[in-house]
């Protein structure tokens, strides 16, 4: 008998929907960390519009998505807001956000894991360590 | 280093350092206004050289293509040779009227001298025969016979204080644009809308309200318009009329300061906002005038749920 081995599995990005999934998204988590007295000052004196094109760059690296940021990229984004004070506990705090608010896209708790774990491979770009 | 060539001259740029800031820097008189890339007004020709192509943002493709670019968002790699734009890349138009909506609000009439198509609620920049540059709204309709703008006098400013003292009547201006994503796009019809402006921020709204309802808006729409004290509240005939002619329009005056007037809110236009439309899931926004309230009503309408895409905004910022 001949097993077909080449089943093509979706990636991450397309489980959640790809593009689409970033887009229902993104309103949802900005309102949650605008809101957040945890890390909420972090986006006071940014522009909504911009900031929301960078939500997007976030939520479309954290789904696994295609993007082009270096870790040096993380690094670099991220300096001003370390030097603000930015530690691990904002860190989990953003990552608390995101689970929620796939979790109110019925997103399953098993992909919600992946997109967790791919968050926290960021970690020590973002975090300066 | 890059050196730009303009009018017979060479200038050095420092690193860094946009062609137009150089040129400024060297005492040419460039117009000039937002500095940012976004009113067009320092719009200029490439002659020779190569742009980058952040140095044409928002620009008509067949502009791109015949080299104009923003020397004021344009760094240069290389030398440049550029020169001022054509007659084709501006409309000329006359100052046809002036006249007070209140004691420091100007309405400017202007007729456009070659075609300049527009949407209700985008702005232009007015350039003056002396290459002062300054952006305003647009309040008329498309179709209107003439341009008007509602311009709010500044203490020392120069173009509305040409504007207000200056005899413009019949003067030659060019305009530049229209620019700005602040307009209404027909089409969902039966969204409900809100439209908050401050001061003069009120002028691409009643060109949007008009537009809205003409085209058949079937949503409810809300307009809100706060000044400082009831004097500043302008129109406010003209709109209530509207809202009684219309019932799906509705008009609320608010002021900061002043009690007791018949029909107008007292209290700070984004609390104001806030507490009458707390649930705007859905809805669409058009937010204009003051740029810190601009900023915090944006936020205010999001976080009450309007989805962020549509909530269309332009801060009156002055020039740079
Ligand atoms: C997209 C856009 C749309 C705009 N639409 C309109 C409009 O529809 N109607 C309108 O009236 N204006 C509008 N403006 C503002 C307008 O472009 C000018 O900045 C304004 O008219 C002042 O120009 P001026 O030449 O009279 O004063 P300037 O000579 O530029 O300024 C004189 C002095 O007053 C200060 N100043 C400027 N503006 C203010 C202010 N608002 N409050 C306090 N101080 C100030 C300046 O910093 C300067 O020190 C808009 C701006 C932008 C960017
Ligand atoms: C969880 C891992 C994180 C990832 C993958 C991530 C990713 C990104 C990306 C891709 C950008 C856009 C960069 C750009 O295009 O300029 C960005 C910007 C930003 N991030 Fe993060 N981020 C993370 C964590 C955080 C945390 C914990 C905070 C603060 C609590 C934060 C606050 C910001 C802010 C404020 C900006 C905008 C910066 C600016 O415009 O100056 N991020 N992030």
């Amino acid at each position: 008998m001949h097993i077909m081995t080449s089943t093509i599995t979706p990636t991450l990005f397309e489980q959640l929907g790809g593009e689409a999934a970033v887009e229902a998204a993104v309103d949802k988590f900005y309102r949650k960390v605008l809101t957040d007295d945890r890390i909420s000052h972090f986006f006071e004196d940014v522009d909504m519009d911009r900031q929301r094109g960078k939500q997007k760059a976030f939520l479309t690296m954290a789904f696994g998505g295609p993007h082009s940021y270096s870790g040096k990229d993380m690094r670099a984004g991220h300096a001003r807001l370390v030097a603000m004070g930015l530690n691990d506990s904002h860190f989990d705090a953003v990552v608390e956000l995101l689970g929620a608010t796939l979790k109110e896209m019925g997103v399953a708790d098993d992909l919600i894991g992946q997109v967790a774990a791919i968050a926290e491979s960021t970690r020590p770009d973002v975090l300066g360590k | 280093m890059a050196t730009i060539h303009h009018g017979g001259q060479k200038y050095e740029l420092q690193p860094g350092e946009s062609v137009l800031d150089g040129l400024l820097r060297n005492g040419v008189a460039a117009a000039h206004a937002c500095k940012s890339g976004s009113c067009g007004s320092c719009m200029m020709r490439v002659l020779e050289g190569e742009l980058p192509s952040s140095s044409q943002p928002g620009l008509k493709d067949s502009w791109k293509a015949q080299g104009y670019f923003l020397p004021c968002v344009c760094v240069p790699n290389g030398d440049l040779t550029a020169c001022e734009v054509g007659s084709d890349a501006r409309v000329p138009a006359r100052v046809t009227s002036v006249d007070y909506l209140s004691a420091d609000v100007l309405r400017v009439g202007l007729r456009c001298e070659a075609p300049f198509e527009f949407q209700a609620g985008q702005y232009l920049t007015v350039i003056s025969q002396k290459g002062l540059a300054r952006s305003y709204s647009i309040a008329s309709l498309p179709d209107e016979s003439s341009i008007e703008l509602h311009v709010r006098l500044i203490p020392n400013g120069r173009m509305s204080g040409w504007l207000s003292k200056g005899s413009p009547l019949g003067a030659q201006v060019q305009l530049q644009g229209p620019s700005g994503e602040c307009f209404y796009v027909p089409g969902r019809s039966e969204q409900a809308m809100l439209l908050v402006g401050t001061g003069t921020g009120l002028a691409p709204l009643y060109g949007i309200v008009r537009e809205a309802l003409r085209s058949g808006h079937s949503g409810d729409i809300h307009l809100v318009h706060g000044a400082l004290r009831p004097a500043g509240l302008y129109l406010r005939a003209e709109l209530a009329a509207l809202a009684a002619a219309y019932p799906k329009l509705s008009y609320t005056p608010v002021v900061l300061n002043g009690e007791g007037e018949s029909g107008v809110v007292t209290g700070s236009i984004d609390a104001v906002v806030a507490e009458k439309f707390s649930s705007l899931a859905g809805w669409r926004g058009f937010v204009c005038g003051d740029p810190g309230i601009v900023r915090s009503l944006k936020k205010k309408l999001f976080l009450a749920g309007m989805p962020m895409r549509d909530i269309y905004s332009d801060a009156f910022l002055p020039s740079a």
